[in-house]
């Protein structure tokens, strides 16, 4: 039973992190008013150049760097339309996440073939932190994760204060929602935008490779599957805020975790339901939330000045 | 020497000229009224003296220097603030944080404490209270309009921009608003204020620059203007009726009787609370009181666009009491909406198709589902005719009238039905005095041919013409209702602002 349990949390864990840090980075860029669907495409992006410049360099480190160099640049182009452009976020957010579908299927048949061996290339390599990770039941969940695990949970208090107490955190905050008002303080409301999905776009690209180099060793077609997705209804349950999404993406890893354990033992169940299950409560949260929101006013508004 | 002067200052926005060779000079430690009726050019001017707009001719100089503005961040830099007419403070942030908002002095973690302080203790150097960590949509209008005047002063402005402050205020804020701007410049500081209303002019300025169709007409002091008409004369160009007559009512049958009226807002909130009053025909009944206590929930309630929670509305007799709109408005009864573009009219269509959205169902105007368009043509035109609309044809797309043209074409409208009861709100809100003295004096002309009317105005001077009775709202509640005889603005202020009355 303690095994089952350590097991579960591992499993939680795993599932929640990818999510965790493309939903940290899409707070930013949602609380300065800007809905990024794109979310999918940026972390599919990150996953294949995550994987193929480990693969290319033998770093996993130079691998992370190239996924969040790669859809910054992604986001980048998304956030020209958006903000410079003025195009509705929906329809270019989608645009972004077919573009970024299409572009690594093609890069990847042209770099790796249409072959049936996986690379092998270098991961995430975990890290036991000497100690806690002696902790029975949770000691092997919590403490003997990859550095980007730990750095994923230690950057949500430092988000947290950044967004809540900082200059630029107050800055980002009205930005989403009033933008005309920052203008009238001196603000450049499309500076700090594209500033907060730079740094969204980084956070998604980390999260994309998580899924190919920290989950799996390799990088499969369109593998993100909805995840970027999830992350954006981590953020909206998370009530825009680093630490509720947290809490978010933990209670969507552990209904995935539960998934998994129940298709294998509840058999009479056909396991089609038990795949739904994370799906299902993250609708049946949403349904039953009813506190204050913090979604900004302004949220998914492109502004133009006067 | 002036402290502010603006020379031969020009904006074209494309081709339309919004401001033409202005000249402005404001001496230190003075209010200097900005005198216009809408479309004038008074916020055009202010904004490019803020740095919102950049002008496209001129010269801007401040304490005998040039200087060039190009953005508000130089603006405050300048010692420049502005108070928007619709405020610049976002409703979510506490008062502190909307005040530090963007200052260059910003540390990166900040100390909202320290500041907190320092704002408190300008805040009671002006007397007033307020707390700094109050979220800012929980603060009346009033107070949040403190807040923007402390804000531009934390940010040291020695030159102030007011953008029509009162028009969301009670007398008595009104009131609190002129102390606080004469201690202001006792201070040293200088206060451009922007208005379109007569009285305040003549109440706490210094001197007053004019401007019609984008160009100054004349600057003046004061107390060189003899009374509000020769104002009035010199910001419409000619001379203007300033007081509608209104001959005494000879009330009729009772046309709308509500008891007991109450509705409760999707956020729980009780913005009807039991009002009960009747109205009859030939009459006009004033409906006062500060914007949102009330007023739209009242209007929606009586013309079947809302449900209320409890009461009763009947119309003529009938109960009308969450009835549809079309049983309510066949009736009789003639509704002038609160906002022309949202309710009133459809900008996309033309003229012609606007006048006949209420009778689009008549005789008159179809025949087995097919619309007659030569006798609705020739009825339109006869409509613009006879109500003064506009317009290059009935054709023309309703969205290129010009604002008084379209709020004609809406009464126009409304009254071409022959109401028993007509309801109007805010019947000339944003029009000039021309336009607005056309619009009292149909709206006289319904009730001496029997309508009753419920007239809804935040405009005091308005309700005080045109009522023979007037009824106040706060919070949703009926403060009383007053004769026209007993009424004094004064007296309604206080209604306005809470004070319950004995009904006269």
């Amino acid at each position: 039973m303690l095994d089952w349990i350590t097991n579960f949390l591992s499993s939680d864990i795993m599932t929640a992190t990818p999510l965790l840090i493309t939903a940290l980075g899409a707070v930013y860029s949602e609380r300065a008013g800007i809905l990024n669907i794109g979310n999918e495409g940026l972390m599919l992006t990150g996953a294949f150049f995550g994987a193929t410049v480990s693969w290319i360099t033998g770093s996993a480190f130079v691998g992370a760097v190239a996924a969040m160099a790669a859809a910054m640049v992604l986001n980048l182009i998304l956030a020209f339309f958006v903000i410079t452009v003025k195009a509705n976020q929906v329809v270019a957010g989608l645009a972004i996440n077919t573009l970024a579908s299409g572009l690594t299927v093609t890069l990847n048949r042209l770099i790796f073939g249409v072959s049936t061996t996986v690379p092998k290339i270098d991961v995430f390599d975990k890290v036991a932190i000497p100690g806690l990770c002696k902790i029975p039941v949770i000691g092997e969940a919590f403490f003997n994760q990859s550095l980007v695990v730990y750095l994923t949970y230690l950057l949500v208090p430092v988000l947290a204060f950044v967004l809540k107490r900082t200059n630029i955190g107050l800055k980002i905050r009205s930005v989403g929602e009033h933008p005309q008002a920052c203008d009238t303080v001196g603000i450049s409301v499309t500076g700090v935008r594209y500033g907060t999905m730079l740094f969204a776009g980084a956070l998604a690209g980390l999260g994309g490779a998580f899924t190919s180099m920290g989950q799996l060793s390799f990088f499969v077609e369109d593998m993100v599957s909805g995840r970027g997705y999830m992350a954006l209804a981590a953020v909206v349950f998370g009530n825009y805020t680093p630490v509720g999404v947290m809490g978010a993406c933990l209670m969507f890893g552990a209904a995935s975790a539960l998934q998994y354990r129940l298709q294998t033992t509840a058999t009479w169940i056909p396991y089609q339901f038990w795949i739904m299950l994370p799906y299902v409560i993250t609708i049946i949260a949403l349904c039953c939330y009813r506190k204050k929101s913090n979604r900004p006013a302004c949220h998914g508004q492109a502004y133009a000045k006067m | 020497m002036a402290f502010l002067e603006m020379k031969h200052v020009s904006k074209y926005f494309g081709s339309v000229a919004a401001n033409v060779d202005v000249n402005l000079s404001v001496e230190k430690g003075e209010i200097h009224a900005l005198l216009g009726e809408n479309g004038a050019g008074k916020s055009t001017l202010m904004n490019i003296l803020y740095g919102m707009y950049a002008h496209s001719e001129g010269e801007i100089w401040l304490n005998g220097q040039p200087v060039r503005i190009k953005d508000p961040k130089d603006a405050i830099a300048k010692g420049i603030g502005m108070v928007h007419q619709h405020f610049m403070l976002i409703p979510a942030l506490s008062v502190i944080e909307n005040v530090v908002l963007g200052l260059k002095e910003n540390k990166a973690v900040l100390d909202l404490k320290a500041a907190a302080r320092e704002f408190s203790q300008m805040a009671e150097r002006f007397g007033m209270e307020l707390d700094p960590w109050a979220k800012v949509e929980t603060l009346s209008v009033g107070a949040q309009q403190r807040v923007e005047i402390l804000k531009a002063l934390y940010r040291k402005a020695s030159l102030l921009i007011l953008d029509e402050p009162t028009a969301v205020l009670t007398p008595q804020e009104v009131k609190g608003l002129f102390h606080m701007l004469r201690q202001l410049t006792a201070e040293g500081l200088t206060i451009i204020f922007i208005t379109h209303k007569l009285n305040e002019i003549m109440e706490v300025c210094d001197r007053c620059t004019i401007l019609r169709l984008g160009r100054v007409v004349r600057t003046t002091a004061i107390s060189d203007i003899q009374d509000k008409q020769e104002l009035a004369a010199l910001m419409v160009g000619s001379q203007v009726e300033l007081l509608t007559q209104k001959p005494p009512a000879h009330p009729g049958d009772e046309v709308l009787r509500v008891e007991d009226l109450s509705y409760v807002d999707k956020r729980g909130i009780r913005a009807l609370d039991q009002m009960s009053f009747s109205l009859r025909g030939g009459e006009i009944l004033g409906v006062c009181g500060v914007d949102g206590n009330g007023q739209s929930e009242l209007v929606r309630c009586i013309t079947g666009l809302l449900k209320p929670a409890s009461g009763s509305v009947r119309v003529c007799g009938a109960d009308c009491t969450g009835a549809d709109p079309r049983m309510i408005l066949g009736q009789g009864v003639s509704h002038i909406p609160e906002d022309r573009h949202k309710m009133g009219m459809i900008r996309e269509m033309t003229v012609n198709e606007n006048l006949i959205l209420m009778s689009y169902r008549t005789p008159e105007c179809q025949k087995r589902g097919f619309l007659k368009w030569k006798d609705i043509r020739a009825h339109s035109q006869a409509l613009c005719e006879q109500y003064n609309i506009k317009t290059p044809s009935v054709l023309e797309r309703s969205g290129n009238l010009s604002g008084g043209n379209q709020q004609k074409m809406v009464v126009g409208r409304e009254l071409d039905r022959r109401p028993r009861l007509l309801i109007a709100m805010h019947p000339d809100r944003g029009l000039d005095i021309g336009a607005t003295k056309y619009i009292q004096r149909q709206i006289v002309a319904a009730s001496q041919a029997g309508a009753g009317v419920l007239l809804v105005s935040t405009e005091l001077d308005e309700i005080l013409e045109l009522s023979d009775r007037i009824l106040v709202v706060f919070e949703g509640r009926m403060m009383g209702i007053l004769d026209r005889s007993e009424a004094t603005a004064e007296r309604l202020g206080l209604m306005m602002a809470g004070a319950r009355q004995s009904a006269g």
